[in-house]
């Protein structure tokens, strides 16, 4: 009994054991991956939404992939003050120049990096955005400035299909 | 675990006592020896038991009517509210049924904080309850999204999103619980499945945790080991079931309060707005059970670390039957940990005020100091105190303090002077 050699049993019990682990995994898998988004929620990507009666100084909040996106026709004013920033003073770094290719329009979800809500428009400390959940505060571009969210919101893709119309997904 | 082998009387009882001993079980819960200086804070556990039961009925009652579709939650439940025979009642009994609950569960919780009795040989018991609190508070914030209105939409938003925080696979993980992008139908459908799922685990767990309660049998209000069955128990019935019995009828009074004279004092009246992805309320509070958790969240001021103190602020009671060195189980012999007990209690409720409140200002000042505390009390006051405490003399059973005796402990502990006593 000292010396244990490898037998054909041992041969069979891992030989099941693998087996085993094979088929519990291929099981679990569908169980888990059917909570994922199906089909028909990835089936709406895209949405176009019509800016022409869109004036300076006002927001359009549309809903993509059922989050809001908050489309900002910017005035002089907030596009100087965004681009007046120095990168050192924020959270989480990022140029407005990167974040509204076309100055004047500002296409960001209209979720608080934190917990998700909805940010209230033209509040807050830095004439942007206030997250009234837990106190966050984003500047005219959008980004992070004051609070517990820890990044500027998000920029989804999105592109201009004509002058009047942008097509975001 | 009873000391004598039961023999049901009938020969029919006898037949079938010996293919299944379920005579032999209810001989066990009706004779089973309760310590019997057991004073009302050990009347919970029985009103816990009824507040399951009336949650499983009334829930299962309000599956028959409602709708789990976002479309049609929010009018399913007005439906129950005008339409259905009784459904006012009977969602009123649902809604304040989990207040109850908590309500319950917390006294429950803070008894066994007091009366030391999460400390060996109880861990098992104590853990198995952490659980069974969990669990409670998923089903109830699964419970609170089903009518689909704007606390329901934006308390179940928020919640989910405490799992973005976790490092790179965070995202993932939400979109995965959500099924979608954002909290939408199928979110609403698989919260309806597990708000009805959880209860019945609970159930499961509510007979582990008895289980594990008659292996010691009860602590008690001195915290003493007590002999069973001996001149300090008496059987469970009919003594302890008159006991539960007439404290179940007291806070079902209160119960009945609540649900006849103020059905909605504890919810929030922007539930009876429909959920609205675009717009999120003004101020998003949790249902009042949750709020010191709340307030531990938003008092760190960095997202992961705000979650990791709020889950922490759960998980480490689980550790508390190691965290509190003490050997003595009764802060009515502990004159240091009774002010401390005390303190915690005041903390806590400080944490739920200041949870309800804007996260700003002198608020967020005493949510941080609170919080702070709070972890101050398990992580170093308990420790240390049982080291340094001077603890008052434990008597040597319950009777003793009445019938007087020798403080002579070779003596007292001689078996023929309780010999004696009999």
């Amino acid at each position: 009994m000292s010396e244990k050699k490898t037998e054909r049993r041992d041969f069979l019990f891992t030989a099941t054991a693998a087996v085993g682990a094979v088929g519990v995994g291929a099981t679990v898998w569908p169980m888990i991956d059917q909570m994922n988004p199906d089909a028909s929620v990835k089936a709406l990507a895209s949405t176009e939404v019509d800016v022409s009666s869109l004036n300076p100084g006002k927001t359009i909040t549309v809903l993509w992939r059922g989050k809001p996106v908050f489309i900002r026709r910017r005035t002089p004013d907030e596009i100087d003050e965004a681009r007046a920033v120095k990168l050192d003073d924020l959270k989480h770094p990022e140029k407005d120049e990167d974040r509204a290719k076309n100055p004047e329009w500002l296409v960001m979800l209209g979720v608080c990096t934190h917990l998700g809500c909805v940010p209230l428009d033209q509040k807050g400390d830095y004439n942007g955005w206030f997250c009234p959940c837990h106190g966050s505060h984003y500047d005219t571009s959008g980004r992070i400035r004051k609070g517990p969210a820890p990044t500027n919101m998000e920029i989804p893709k999105y592109e201009f299909v004509n002058a009047n119309t942008i097509k975001i997904g | 675990m009873s000391d004598h082998e039961y023999i049901p009387k009938s020969n029919f009882g006898k037949w079938f006592n010996d293919r299944l001993p379920l005579l032999t079980l209810a001989n066990h819960l009706t004779d089973y020896p309760t310590p019997k200086n057991l004073n009302y804070w050990w009347t919970f556990g029985g009103i816990l038991t009824f507040c399951l039961i009336t949650q499983i009925v009334t829930g299962l009652v309000l599956a028959m009517h409602y709708i789990a579709h976002a479309d049609m939650a929010f009018d399913s439940v007005e439906h129950i509210m005008r339409d259905v025979n009784y459904g006012w009642l009977i969602r009123y009994i649902h809604a304040n049924g989990a207040s109850m609950f908590f309500l319950a569960v917390y006294i429950h919780i803070f008894r066994s904080l007091f009366y030391g009795s999460y400390k060996a040989p109880r861990e098992i018991i104590w853990i198995i309850g952490i659980i069974i609190y969990l669990l409670m508070m998923a089903a109830a914030f699964m419970g609170y999204v089903l009518p689909w209105g704007q606390m329901s939409f934006w308390g179940a938003t928020v919640i989910t999103n405490l799992f973005s925080a976790i490092p790179l696979v965070g995202e993932g993980i939400v979109t995965w619980l959500w099924g979608g992008y954002s909290v939408d139908n199928p979110t609403l459908t698989r919260f309806f499945t597990l708000h009805y799922l959880i209860p019945f685990l609970i159930l499961g767990l509510v007979v582990l945790h008895i289980w594990a309660l008659h292996v010691p049998g009860n602590n008690n209000p001195i915290g003493i080991d007590v002999k069973k069955p001996s001149k300090d128990t008496v059987p469970f019935h009919p003594y302890i079931v008159i006991k539960d019995a007439f404290a179940l009828l007291m806070f079902m009074i209160v119960f009945a309060f609540f649900v006849f004279y103020t059905p909605n004092i504890l919810g929030h009246a922007d539930n009876y707005i429909e959920a609205n992805p675009l717009v999120t309320p003004a101020h998003i509070v949790p249902e009042w059970y949750l709020l010191p958790f709340y307030a531990i969240l938003r008092s760190v001021p960095d997202k992961l670390m705000g979650v990791i103190a709020m889950l922490s602020a759960i998980f480490i009671l689980a550790a508390l039957p190691w965290l509190d060195t003490s050997k003595i189980r009764s802060a009515v012999f502990r004159p240091l940990y009774r002010q401390f007990y005390w303190i915690l209690v005041a903390d806590v409720l400080i944490l739920g005020y200041v949870g309800a409140m804007p996260a700003e200002g002198l608020y967020l000042l005493i949510a941080r100091v609170a919080t702070a505390y709070y972890f101050l009390h398990f992580l170093v006051i308990l420790p240390i105190l049982g080291f340094k405490e001077r603890t008052l003399p434990v008597p040597l059973s319950i009777t003793e303090p009445i019938l007087g005796g020798s403080s002579n402990l070779a003596a007292a502990r001689d078996d023929s002077r309780l010999e004696k006593l009999k």
